[in-house]
Order: C-alpha cells, then structure tokens, then sequence
C-alpha cells in the first residue's frame, strides 16, 4: 500500500504529518503574537482606547470562549477514540467540534453586525481596527480548521488515516488558545 | 523526489504517541476546571468594577483573574489537551524559541509605542491625540514624531 511520508516517515522521531502541525503552529505564535502584542501595548500606551473596548459584549465573548473549550474537549476525545482505533467515534466528535466552530462563528457575526451598526466599524479608529484585524484572523482560522476536520472526519468515519485526527486536534487547540488571550484582551480589560 | 512511500497497512494511529492516552472522564474533568475558571475570569473583573472603589486594587484583580487565569488556562491545554510533556522536547524549544521572538519585538518597538516622547523627539500627535470612540470618525493614533 502507497501513503504519503508525512503519514510514514519519522526521521525526526515523530510522524512528518505531526511535525509539520507543531512548525504551522510555531509560525502562527509568531503571527499572533505581534498583533496581540501591538495591542497590548497600544492599549498600554493609549488609556483612552478604554473608553472604546468598553462597547464589546463581554457575555457574547464569554459564551464564545465556553464554546470554544467545549469543542477543545470534543477534540481531544476524537483523539483519544483514534487512539483506540475507534474511527467511526472520532468522525463524529471531529463533527461535534466543527459544530462548536459553527457556533462560534455564528455568535461573531451577530455580534459584529450589532457594532456595525452601532457605528462601530473597522474604520471608527485604531481600538476597532484592532479588534477587527484580531478577531478576523482568529475567524479565518476557525474556518481553516472547520474545513481541516471535515476531509479528516471523512476519512476517520472509514476508518482511515486515524493519525490525522490528532494532528487537525493540535491546530484547533492552538485556536482555542490564541481565543483565550483575546478574550481578555478585547472583551474583559476595560 | 517521490511524496510516497511504502509502508504497512497496519501503522499506528499513533506512531507509538500514545504515552499519553487518559481515559475520557480525565478530559472531562480537565474541561471542566477550564470551564469554572472561565466563571471566574469574568466574575473577577465585573465585581472588581462594581464593588472595589480602590482603583489599584480594582486594576489587580483584574489582572489576576483576567489575565492569571488565561496564562493557567492555556498552560492547563497545552499540558493536557495538546500533551506536550510526552511530545519530543524539540518541539517545546521551538515554541519557546517563537515567543522569545515576539517578546524580542515587544522590547523592540515597545519604548516607540508606549511612550510619545523621549530624549530627543516628540510625538506630537500621539499626544495631542483623542480618540473619537462613539463619534464613528476616523483616527490615527501616530503621527510623525518631530525632532
């Protein structure tokens, strides 16, 4: 049988596959790292941006990090079910979390629709830009994963491929993470 | 060069990553500390504001429960969820050697930021500057600094 290497070779001790997600995620730190840093300290540096960050829905971001930690849980348990050769459990905890990530996404766009309208756009000064560029990036990578995980889920559910549940868990705990420093960050320091 | 190989059938799941196999109540637990301190990284700061008139005291409690309880939160996922404590340690010198960098940005551009004048230069603007955040206007928070 053909696999690709990043599924069979382990020159550096560990899966390729698996290897690769650890850089992808160590290249995100760093992505992450200088907007959040950038904010922490313009915040820092800029008392008035409280008067600002005291427009965002602390209970929206609240439930959204609850989420978020739920569809971490269902995760790992997707991992934890390929571990033990279960494929047709870790498809469908792999789809719980993609739920989780649908909700989540759906409480940002009501959220983000209510500032809009209330005048609060990417445009009304540097706070908003923050909050957008953030935030925004943080959803592109919840969609990524969501995405990630449906072509993984797939192969799971046959019972294929169990490796790659672990390697899409890593990336979506890594976007929980990333979560939980924003959410002080944009929605409880005010 | 090929992107195939031949392998076994047969591989692990795993590739013998498996010293970290917990049952599923383990996690369980784990998500639910997680979640007790999310209830209180919200709590902490809306009481702070509420009931402490001491603003200091007020800014600390924040950054304990707010702040604190993020770093544990995380550290509580990458321990447990993540399972870098069986991962190969080169990968855990990576990830430190990645918020070296962006601490090293931090120190870098921090004392431009945080400060609108220095030794020989002023940032007027920065000064100067208001923000207009119910106005819906637009605003630049960095002018040039005059020397």
């Amino acid at each position: 049988m053909i696999r690709p290497i990043a599924t069979t070779r382990e020159m550096t001790g560990m899966p390729t596959g698996r290897l690769a997600v650890w850089w992808l995620i160590a290249s995100e730190i760093v992505i992450f790292g200088g907007v959040l840093g950038s904010y922490l300290m313009h915040r820092i540096g800029h008392k008035e941006w409280a008067a600002a960050s005291a427009h965002t829905n602390t209970w929206a971001g609240a439930f959204n990090t609850l989420v978020l930690l739920t569809s971490s849980l269902s995760a790992v348990l997707a991992h934890n079910a390929a571990l033990r050769k279960d494929g047709k459990r870790a498809a469908k905890l792999l789809w719980f979390t993609i739920l989780g990530g649908g909700i989540f996404l759906v409480v940002k766009s009501i959220e983000w629709t209510g500032e809009i309208k209330a005048g609060y756009t990417i445009t009304a000064n540097n706070f908003w830009s923050f909050y957008y560029t953030a935030a925004g990036l943080h959803g592109l990578h919840v969609i990524a994963g969501m995405i990630v995980m449906m072509f993984v889920a797939a192969d799971a559910a046959k019972g294929k491929e169990l490796q790659r549940v672990e390697n899409a868990g890593l990336y979506w705990h890594f976007v929980d993470l990333v979560w939980i420093f924003l959410f002080p960050l944009l929605y409880i320091a005010k | 060069m090929s992107d195939t190989a031949h392998a076994p059938a047969s591989t692990d799941a795993a590739h013998g990553h498996d010293a970290h196999a917990h049952p599923d109540s383990f996690y369980i637990r784990i998500w639910g500390i997680l979640l007790v301190m999310l209830v209180i990284s919200v709590a902490g700061p809306e009481l702070a504001h509420r009931v402490v008139s001491n603003e200091t005291v007020a800014f600390v409690i924040v950054l304990f429960t707010a702040f604190g309880i993020a770093i544990v939160k995380a550290y509580m996922v990458v321990k447990n969820f993540m399972h870098i404590g069986v991962e190969k340690k080169y990968v855990g010198y990576l990830l430190i050697a990645m918020l070296v960098l962006m601490g090293l940005m931090i120190g870098g551009v921090g004392p431009d930021v945080l400060r609108h004048e220095g030794h020989r230069w002023v940032n007027q603007a920065a000064k100067d500057y208001k923000l207009p955040g119910d106005t819906g206007h637009h605003g630049d928070a960095h002018g040039e600094a005059k020397h």
